[in-house]
């Protein structure tokens, strides 16, 4: 890619994520009143140093961003891909949930044994099931038309109520005084650097470089890129496109469950029966912020994760509640969408190439990419 | 009835010194033209010349640099195609800008619709004028039709009755004629002489030389961005105006030789296939395709050609019949299998089959041998392979491109083509498949990839072209079939064939021909 495509990749991103900054502004500076009692035109100043001081400030603030970044990157990683083959894989929640409680179960049964066993096991099992939960929309979207985006938003609702049975019903840990799995003992991640940093940031590590290798450098990867730009050629050009369909979707579902998985075995160590988690509807924010590209998906991931760890620090030192981090994810999609306003507030000139994963967006909801 | 023809004023539009740049092109550079009252108006230029350039800012969809536009001898600004359309421009586009579910009437009204009252159309009121509008042109035209049921032709009466319903003084049209049948076409130029002697002018665009001969008044032409030259029929013939506006001397009609045909091929015995709805739209197609020969095959689009030349080339299921590859079997091969026994396949949709219109022509020309060698070694893409490949095409058939790495998209509809006729005609093949390969193409551009299927031919290829203009057809091929509603009607020797022999047979199937699908 030459430097100038680069330059124009990036422009958008980077101007979504200035316009966020912006509004938050604005929304803090007139919350303000409610935070301190008086309009404070400089709080959100405060705000975003100490968002920055938490993500950045100190060698555990950074293992944290890192940390809060790897299932971001893998779950956007899985919506990325997705994007690269026409797919609109809305489903990274319910593959992250499935990966995550396999990881889960697997890794508290063999909580006891030797972790050269368990954790591989336990990984094992939450990428397989992250796989098998990708696949099954790939399949019913390659062989029967039936489109990604309805499937895996029903999908994501069956896999929140099957986890919820699972640890509130068999896998409910003995003794514990709430409903969640025991203990993957032996199972978890170890730590390698800081506080908690668990050998699982090194899957997304590992991920993006692989990710992009096999996208760009392998015939399979420009099999999936030529089945989401032109079906139609995939096909005259002796592709199958409903395989490269359905095992497409095979592997953003593995990316999203071994962040599931990297997540029970690093962090928590169990399935509790409430766990709240947003990261497979991040990714989505992700994977646009990122161009669907790899290594814009790497850093796109940091961006996140970094505002998700500061985001604490930013509340005990400028009283600004985390959640605002969801407003600024939510209007930095906003703008991305709205590319064209964006385009037209900083008078940038569209770019020649367009940028394909928005448009598997919107053709999603009702044009073509069925084989 | 129309405008009234205004004898003293001579011009009814005046372009003088138009020029459009656009970042590192000049598209048009000091265009004028001048269209008179009652004229057609013929403008004549390849691809990428500027005539659309010039035509969008005539409809006020691009703004000039330089240059001024007179209406009436008045100098107007046209800054929107409403602006256009206000001052009696309209633009009949090549692709129809019709709403496919609405009538008649609700295309030809819309934007314009005569009310009743402040809420409620005049239904009543709006037909009765289109029909006398149809009337006009001796049309029975029904408003309440689905515009999406009506052919091709009727569409494109509907967009000129739109146009002389806003009561527009000027008509546009882009390439009217490219997707209409013959008798089409000859209809149409009747409405057009029609138009222009109740004092309409007609700006018609075009790149097939007869018909502008046959309807024009006068003929300007483009080159480049620049005026080059400017005729009128009776002073002027098609090889004239093809060199004028290819700017060296072209041979319209390549000199084919005589073929050498050896062995049989490829042999079609019985075929069926089936549409998207299901329904059986090849009914037992037989003929067989020697190495070194041209086999045509003619007939008006939507006669069951796409569906056989899908089915030949496996992106299609055949229901039933047998096709024999080189004395092999390859009834139901895909397309991976047959692109390994050396078929090769320039399809007629090259946006749709052809490319990947965001890849760079690095991807396009691996399109169909990205996964074996030199370009892929396993798994891995051998990129320096397949750069090579790309130049090395580029350079031989003179894509005209900055460099390998630009999209697909970038290039206009020839330089596209000749990326496609590239890849498909590289190395050693036993069938070629030519589906319409030059539609939309300027002559240049038709010149040379009518040379080169000549020269592949020679070589000793099997080539089964299929085109719904006839004259490509009779011009290249050494026998040609007929097909006439899913059946070959007829096989006639391709040298002797006569125009007007294969268009009766085209167009009637030669209902008297008892033989169907009856193979030389």
């Amino acid at each position: 890619m030459s430097l100038r495509r680069v330059v124009s990749v990036l422009t958008v991103p980077a101007l979504a994520i200035v316009l966020a900054l912006v509004v938050g502004a604005a929304i803090m500076i007139f919350s303000s009143p409610l935070v301190s009692g008086h309009f404070d035109p400089l709080l959100p100043l405060g705000a975003y140093a100490a968002l920055l001081s938490g993500a950045f400030g100190s060698y555990n603030a950074l293992i944290q961003t890192v940390v809060s970044s790897t299932p971001l990157i893998l779950a956007g990683l899985a919506v990325g891909i997705g994007f690269k083959a026409g797919l609109f894989n809305i489903g990274a929640q319910g593959q992250f949930l499935m990966g995550a409680i396999a990881a889960a179960a697997v890794g508290a049964g063999l909580s006891g044994g030797p972790a050269i066993v368990s954790i591989p096991a336990a990984l094992l099992a939450g990428l397989l099931a992250g796989a098998l939960y990708g696949f099954i929309p790939g399949f019913l979207k390659a062989f029967t038309g039936a489109h990604e985006v309805v499937t895996t938003i029903m999908l994501n609702y069956i896999a929140i109520q099957f986890v919820a049975y699972l640890v509130t019903g068999p896998l409910r840990a003995t003794g514990a005084t709430f409903a969640r799995s025991s203990d993957v003992g032996t199972a978890a991640l170890p730590i390698l650097i800081g506080r908690n940093g668990h050998l699982g940031i090194l899957f997304a590590f590992v991920a993006v470089p692989l990710a992009w290798w096999l996208l760009y450098r392998t015939t399979l990867g420009f099999e999936v890129r030529t089945v989401g730009a032109n079906p139609d050629a995939a096909r005259y050009a002796g592709m199958s496109p409903r395989t490269v369909i359905a095992l497409t979707m095979a592997v953003c579902g593995l990316l999203a469950g071994v962040a599931g998985a990297g997540e029970i075995l690093g962090i928590s160590h169990y399935m509790p029966a409430g766990y709240s988690t947003n990261v497979g509807f991040d990714a989505i924010t992700v994977a646009l912020l990122g161009r669907a590209n790899p290594v814009g998906i790497l850093f796109s991931g940091l961006l996140l994760g970094a505002m998700r760890a500061g985001s604490n620090l930013m509340q005990i030192q400028a009283g600004v509640p985390v959640q605002m981090i969801d407003v600024l994810q939510g209007v930095i999609l906003f703008f991305l969408a709205a590319e064209v306003l964006v385009r037209y507030i900083f008078r940038v000139r569209a770019a020649r190439v367009q940028v394909d994963e928005l448009q598997t967006v919107s053709r999603s909801y009702g044009g073509q990419t069925t084989p | 009835m129309g405008p009234e023809p205004n004898p003293t004023k001579a011009h009814a539009l005046e372009m003088r010194g138009i020029t459009k740049r656009y970042p590192g092109v000049l598209a048009n550079d000091g265009i004028d033209l001048d269209v008179r009252p009652g004229e057609i108006h013929a403008l004549l230029g390849e691809n990428g010349a500027g005539k659309s350039t010039l035509m969008n800012i005539l409809y006020g969809l691009a703004t000039p640099d330089e240059g001024e536009i007179l209406l009436d001898g008045k100098p107007v600004t046209i800054a929107s195609p409403s602006d256009a359309i206000t001052q009696g421009i309209s633009m009949v586009h090549q692709h129809f800008m019709l709403v496919p579910v609405l009538s008649v009437a609700d295309n030809i009204l819309l934007g314009e619709e005569p009310m009743a009252g402040p809420v409620f159309m005049d239904r009543g009121r709006a037909e009765t004028r289109i029909r006398e509008l149809g009337g006009f042109f001796g049309w029975e035209i029904d408003p309440n039709a689905r515009v999406g049921s009506l052919s091709v032709g009727w569409q494109q009466r509907v967009e000129i009755l739109k146009a002389v319903y806003r009561q527009a003084k000027i008509l546009v049209l882009d390439e009217p004629t490219a997707v209409l049948t013959p008798q089409e076409t000859t209809e149409i130029f009747g409405v057009l002489r029609r138009l222009t002697n109740e004092g309409y002018s007609v700006i018609f665009i075009s790149h097939k030389l007869y018909e502008v001969l046959e309807i024009a008044d006068r003929i300007t032409v483009i080159r480049r961005g620049k005026v080059v030259g400017q005729r009128v029929p009776s002073e002027t013939d098609e090889d004239d105006l093809a060199e004028l506006m290819v700017g060296r001397e072209v041979q319209l009609t390549v000199d084919r030789g005589e073929s050498h045909p050896k062995d049989t091929m490829l042999v079609v015995d019985g075929l069926q296939v089936k549409d998207d709805r299901g329904r059986e739209v090849v009914h037992g197609v037989s003929f067989e395709v020697r190495a070194g020969e041209i086999f045509g095959i003619a007939g008006v689009a939507g006669n069951g050609q796409d569906e056989l030349v899908e089915a030949l080339t496996g992106l299609r299921a055949v229901s039933g019949g047998h096709v024999t590859l080189d004395g092999r079997d390859a009834t139901g091969d895909g397309a991976r299998e047959l692109t390994r026994r050396g078929v090769a396949f320039v399809p007629a949709d090259r946006h749709r089959f052809g490319l990947v219109l965001s890849y760079p022509i690095t991807d396009n020309m691996a399109l169909t041998d990205y996964y074996r060698a030199p370009y892929a070694h396993g798994i891995i893409r051998d990129e320096a392979a397949i750069r090579g490949r790309a130049e090395a095409a580029v350079a031989q058939y003179d894509v005209r491109t900055p460099s390998v790495d630009v999209a697909a998209a970038t290039l206009s509809g020839g330089n596209q083509q000749k990326v496609i006729v590239a890849r498909e005609f590289d190395g050693e093949l036993s069938l070629l498949v030519l589906d319409q390969p030059t539609r939309g193409l300027d002559v240049g551009s038709i010149e040379f990839i009518h040379r080169q299927a000549i020269a592949k031919r020679d070589a000793g290829t099997a080539i089964l072209l299929v085109s719904a203009e006839l004259d490509e057809v009779i011009e290249l091929s050494d026998r040609i079939g007929v097909m006439y509603r899913g059946r070959l009607v007829a096989v006639v020797d391709g040298p002797s064939a006569s125009r007007e022999e294969v268009g009766l047979l085209m167009a009637t199937g030669g209902r008297q021909a008892s033989a169907s699908g009856d193979a030389a």
